[in-house]
């Protein structure tokens, strides 16, 4: 009897967790589908399925076109920067460096602070000036400090607006980037390096052949974070640069909130949404599946 | 004693480095320091003359004449829905955590995986059907429906938080008690409980920070503005044109200052619940 209830008092006391996630996660992604298979495209509901007619149009849409080429740019860029400024700092730091502490705290700090928030101060750094203003912001501290060749129009070039919001973003995750290749490095037995360098290996072979490889875990795992991320991108956008011109800086996430919220095209907007969950799942699917077989 | 070279040139990206990184904490205090009659965008980079505070107290109240609201009404919006949101899920993901490491049954691994696909999911993909059941709730529009919504999504964090941080707990502890006739309650009670201190702190230090940080929930399921998060608000402030930029970027100072003050004094965990984000076990 006393065993019963020991199986039972867990399932119990998990149960109301395991019912929430499966309607407003599960349950919900299913009704976002389901939206998006039928005609409701005005403020009041129409559940007529009309097939994939929103994905067409969908696919067939210059925004989104334009969407989807700026968020492989933002990605590659966020991605590969906050990979390369992470482990360069982390290696660094991990030089018994005077006043570490002070650094990786510094470095850290952006995490701490809403993306809204760094989006409006960015907004202003990277405000490119205008005739009579002259340069401001970053503009006017590269030309004081004989830059000048670096000033640009920042989010206000169609051509590198989505570049603009990626240093913001890598400026607010590279810091965590180092925290976790840090992390790694000193997870490294000491040993390991020493018997490396009494065998005759030198500082680069060391890097190359023991801890470059024992930190791939840590890569994998940052690029599914920083990937998922950079899909989702929204409230930095919307703070900083809205769509910009000609939709330079506009990402599937505003375009979805513009179209359903502002447009009241629910199910367009749903197909929006789903396209950017099969997006995430395709990176973070196989990451969970990797992590549950480990543990299995 | 000669410094290698290559010291030197370490030191020098670390600063440089450094400097990428408080710029914008640097500009943000320096505005907010400065009187009105010498914040001009021009002079952007130039050290106060005087302490003057009146940016944050424009911010802060917002000006009938100037026509705009101040952040003061939803910074206690914040502080009233990221308390009661923070308490609530940190309590599931104990409870959820010390049921998936303790008491194991078939099938427990794959919930927990479940679960875990919950945080990383893009909530676009959920807030139509979630608008339109907060309004059957009628709780839409109000800080109780954002409470909840917090409260809901918080699950997957706190639950991997709170399951990481007890497989550390030895099992063997458990299982003593259970041969001594203690039960799932008891054990949680006597044993596990008063062992989450930690576990506590880091899952509510995570989640007080990033509810704090919240925007998305906060635009979509709040959108009067006596009941917006703070970052909401000042998104509007700043999207206006009416508001001075000097004011806006004290606004933005006084948003960040609460998360800012827990990284400061609580960083260790906040630091914890990080890593945690992102690697398992």
């Amino acid at each position: 009897m006393r065993l019963k209830r020991d199986k039972l008092m867990p399932i119990l006391f998990i149960m109301p967790s395991v019912i929430t996630v499966g309607v407003f996660v599960y349950g919900f992604i299913s009704w976002t589908g389901f939206i998006s298979f039928t005609k409701w495209n005005d403020v009041l509901p129409n559940y007529t399925l009309i097939g994939f007619e929103n994905y067409r149009k969908l696919f067939a849409n210059m925004r989104f076109q334009i969407d989807l080429r700026n968020t492989l740019v933002f990605t590659v860029i966020f991605v590969i920067s906050c990979l390369l400024i992470g482990l360069l700092l982390a290696i660094f730091l991990d030089q018994k460096i005077k006043s570490e502490g002070i650094f990786r705290n510094l470095f850290l700090l952006p995490m701490a602070i809403s993306f809204v928030v760094s989006g409006v101060i960015w907004r202003w750094l990277f405000n490119p000036g205008s005739i009579q203003l002259g340069n401001i912001g970053v503009n006017q501290l590269f030309e004081k400090l004989g830059l000048n060749f670096l000033t640009c129009g920042w989010y206000t070039d169609p051509k590198i607006g989505i570049i603009a919001v990626a240093i913001a973003a890598i400026w607010q995750f590279s810091g965590y980037t180092m925290a976790l290749y840090l992390a790694g490095l000193r997870g490294i037995p000491i040993e390991l390096r020493e018997a490396s360098a009494i065998d005759g290996a030198d500082k680069w072979q060391i890097f190359y052949y023991i801890i470059f490889p024992l930190l791939r875990p840590i890569t994998f795992g940052a690029i599914i974070i920083l990937g998922h991320i950079s899909l989702k991108i929204f409230d930095l956008v919307v703070a900083m640069t809205g769509s910009g011109p000609a939709f330079s800086c506009d990402v599937p996430a505003l375009f979805m909130y513009d179209t359903t919220f502002r447009g009241n095209h629910f199910a367009q907007g749903a197909s929006i949404a789903i396209i950017l969950l099969l997006l995430i799942s395709l990176l973070i699917i196989p990451y969970l599946i990797s992590t549950f077989r480990k543990e299995a | 004693m000669k410094i290698p070279t290559t010291r030197i040139l370490i030191y020098l990206i670390l600063v440089l480095f450094t400097v990428f990184y408080i710029i914008p904490m640097y500009i943000m205090i320096l505005t907010g320091m400065k009187s009105f009659s010498e914040v001009g965008l021009s002079t952007m980079w130039n050290l106060p003359r005087s302490l003057n505070f009146e940016s944050f107290r424009l911010a802060w109240l917002g000006s009938a004449k100037g026509g705009f609201r101040g952040l003061s009404g939803s910074f206690l919006n914040s502080l009233w829905l990221v308390i009661p949101a923070t308490i609530i899920s940190a309590i599931f993901g104990s409870l959820n955590g010390y049921v998936l490491t303790k008491w194991r049954f078939y099938g427990s691994d794959l919930i927990f995986t479940m679960i875990l696909f919950g945080m990383f999911i893009p909530y676009q993909s959920i807030i139509i059907p979630l608008v339109l059941t907060l309004q059957k709730l009628h709780v839409y529009g109000t800080i109780p429906g954002l409470i909840l919504v917090h409260v809901i999504y918080g699950i997957p964090i706190s639950t991997l938080i709170f399951r990481n941080y007890y497989i550390t707990v030895p099992t063997e502890m458990v299982e003593a008690s259970k041969i001594d006739g203690a039960n799932f309650l008891g054990i949680y009670r006597w044993i596990i409980f008063p062992l989450s201190t930690p576990g506590f702190a880091v899952a509510m230090i995570w989640q007080f920070t990033s509810i704090w940080n919240d925007f998305l929930f906060g635009l979509i399921v709040t959108p009067n503005p006596a009941s917006q998060p703070i970052t909401v608000a000042l998104n509007n402030l700043a999207g206006s044109y009416i508001v001075q930029w000097n004011v806006q970027i004290a606004g933005a100072l006084l948003t960040a200052l609460p998360p800012i003050l827990v990284y400061i004094f609580l960083g260790k965990f906040f630091l914890r619940g990080l890593m945690q984000g992102s690697l398992k076990g």
